[in-house]
């Protein structure tokens, strides 16, 4: 049996992080905390940031939902951690553009998240994967 | 029932979709539609299009006749006394809350009651909750028993002097629990409330007669019925919608207007302010002659005999968790082991299997069956036991896809 079509999307970095995410829990001392969901389908996130001087020192997260928003969120935290808010939110565009199929002309590093590239093909999950990034951008820009 | 030869008349399901044939099992979201409701809306647009109930031009003439004939086709279909007690509007969602808006705000008090069960689907509890806020009035829920039923001796205990509107769905959209609506009429009515049936997944898929469910309100969506979005029904009782306020104020629902005040056209008309879904209603005519053409018995017994045979073919698949009683309607909602309902989706979509996933807009209900997500195959009358074999070999796919990358 042949997956070729789900292989695009389930990629075995992407599993790997929906089932052991990384920088799952909550953060002890201070922390913002952004609570957001995907009111159509019922994904929820908690995200906490620590931010000091510009720079995000902390990032964790708390939630449900399916694996694409779960390793999605396992992997922007990732992705941010120890980075500039101002490189945090560019990520952030770029993950968005990566979304749409575009091409990303830039030498940002998403990390894992690149792994992601393959949900512009399921329009009906592009959702899913950008609800952790949805939620970091609140997040930086109500601070 | 030829099922084969009703399936012709359905050209969207004669598709590939990730090359696979399109199985379509969302239904209970929206059905497809036939040819001829297609063709009947655009006869209407290309030869018939006019505004109605205005004007004097042969137009406006041929098009109010088809749109008040459609009403008279809609009341033979649910057997209303008359035309009066059938409004045209939107849907289900919009004929709830007609009657939450104008019904419930006149007639709650504090201490009053409104009661209605979890299983509702939110255009069945959020009209109520808005309500009770309004009138100081409290909402109460007929609980549910483990399989997803509600009893009539808790529907007994729990109706009480004080219970002005009991609201509840004929057909549940997630555990397909089909309600006794007769029987929970005759309870509520010994004790002066009214029933207002939420009817979605009721009215598209059995004979509704609202004379014999005595029920004082049914409302339902053509959309699920094969007629076009936009168009649904509200049926109310005469002496109810009598003392009733209009909801929306504008144009077609007046009788004369001064500076200062007006007055309301007869019913049916007082609660359909501004041009009607006219397209939408002729398209609703054509799917009622096209449920009719097949019986709407004959629909029910094709629907049952699908419903078992799923659940019997569900029961080889291991892991998988069904919700809602064994005796049901044509749908079944599920979590296949640990895979969320999304990625179910997604897997069986990339093989060309099209069910819904999420909360189906039932919050309360993935509350009380403690999961946050659910996913749901639903059946109609162009489905067959053929499409039921790829589901459950789209299910073992899943599976196996899910269990190697894991
Ligand atoms: C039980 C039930 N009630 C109400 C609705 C709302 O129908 P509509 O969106 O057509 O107003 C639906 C449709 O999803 C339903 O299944």
């Amino acid at each position: 049996m042949s997956f070729n079509n789900l292989e695009t999307l389930y990629r075995q970095v992407i599993m790997d992080h929906y089932k052991n995410p990384r920088n799952r829990g909550a953060i002890e001392g201070d922390a913002l905390t952004v609570d957001m969901n995907n009111p159509t389908c019922g994904d929820r996130i908690q995200l906490q940031l620590q931010v000091e001087d510009g720079i995000v020192k902390d990032a964790k997260f708390e939630g449900e939902g399916c694996s694409i928003s779960m390793s999605s969120a396992s992997m922007m935290t990732q992705a941010i951690k120890g980075k500039s808010v101002t490189d945090a939110l560019k990520m952030s565009k770029l993950f968005s553009e990566m979304m749409l199929g575009e091409e990303i002309d830039s030498d940002m590093e998403m990390g894992d998240a690149e792994a992601l590239s393959g949900v512009s093909q399921f329009p009906a999950r592009i959702k899913c994967a950008t609800l952790a990034w949805k939620a970091m951008e609140k997040g930086v820009n109500d601070k | 029932m030829d099922v084969k030869a009703i399936r012709q008349m359905f050209p969207i399901l004669d598709q590939e979709v990730n090359g696979h044939k399109l199985v379509y099992l969302d239904s209970s979201a929206t059905s497809q539609k036939p040819i001829s409701v297609i063709e009947a809306v655009e006869n209407y647009y290309r030869k018939d299009n006019a505004n109605v109930h205005r004007g004097v031009h042969t137009l406006g003439s041929r098009a109010t006749d088809q749109y008040e004939g459609a009403r008279e086709k809609v009341r033979r279909f649910i057997n209303a006394r008359s035309t009066a007690e059938v409004i045209f509007n939107r849907g289900t969602t919009t004929g709830i809350n007609t009657v939450a808006s104008s019904y419930a705000r006149a007639n709650l008090k504090p201490g009053d009651e409104v009661l209605i069960t979890p299983m509702e689907h939110h255009s069945n509890i959020i009209p109520w909750q808005q309500a009770v806020k309004a009138t100081g009035a409290t909402l109460n829920y007929i609980p549910l028993q483990d399989d997803g039923t509600i009893t009539l001796e808790d529907v007994r205990n729990l109706v009480t002097d004080n219970t002005k509107i009991v609201a509840i769905a004929h057909v549940s959209n997630v555990l397909g629990t089909i309600n006794p609506i007769k029987e929970i009429a005759k309870i509520a009515h010994d004790k002066g409330a009214v029933v207002v049936v939420d009817g979605a997944q009721g009215a598209p898929h059995m004979k509704v007669d609202v004379q014999d469910l005595d029920c004082d309100f049914y409302a339902f969506s053509g959309h699920k019925m094969l007629a076009p979005t936009g168009i649904g029904v509200l049926y109310g009782k005469r002496e109810l919608l009598e003392n009733m306020e209009p909801v929306e104020f504008g144009g077609e629902m007046i009788d004369f207007v001064t500076l200062q005040d007006s007055t309301w056209k007869e019913l049916p008309w007082k609660f359909e302010g501004g041009t009607p879904i006219i397209a939408g209603a002729i398209g609703l005519a054509a799917a009622i002659d096209f449920l009719e053409d097949i019986g709407m018995d004959e629909i029910l017994d094709h629907e049952q005999k699908l419903a078992d045979y799923v659940m019997d073919r569900l029961r080889t698949v291991e892991d998988i968790k069904v919700y809602g009683p064994e005796h049901r309607a044509a749908l079944v909602t599920f979590n296949l082991g640990d895979v969320h309902p999304h990625d179910v989706a997604t897997a069986l979509d990339s093989f060309g299997i099209a069910v819904r996933a999420g909360h189906h807009c039932a919050q309360p209900l993935m509350k009380w069956l403690n999961v946050t997500a659910t996913a749901r195959a639903s059946f109609y009358i162009y489905n067959t036991e053929d499409d039921v074999e790829k589901l459950v070999d789209g299910l073992l796919k899943t599976k196996e896809f899910f269990g190697h990358v894991f």
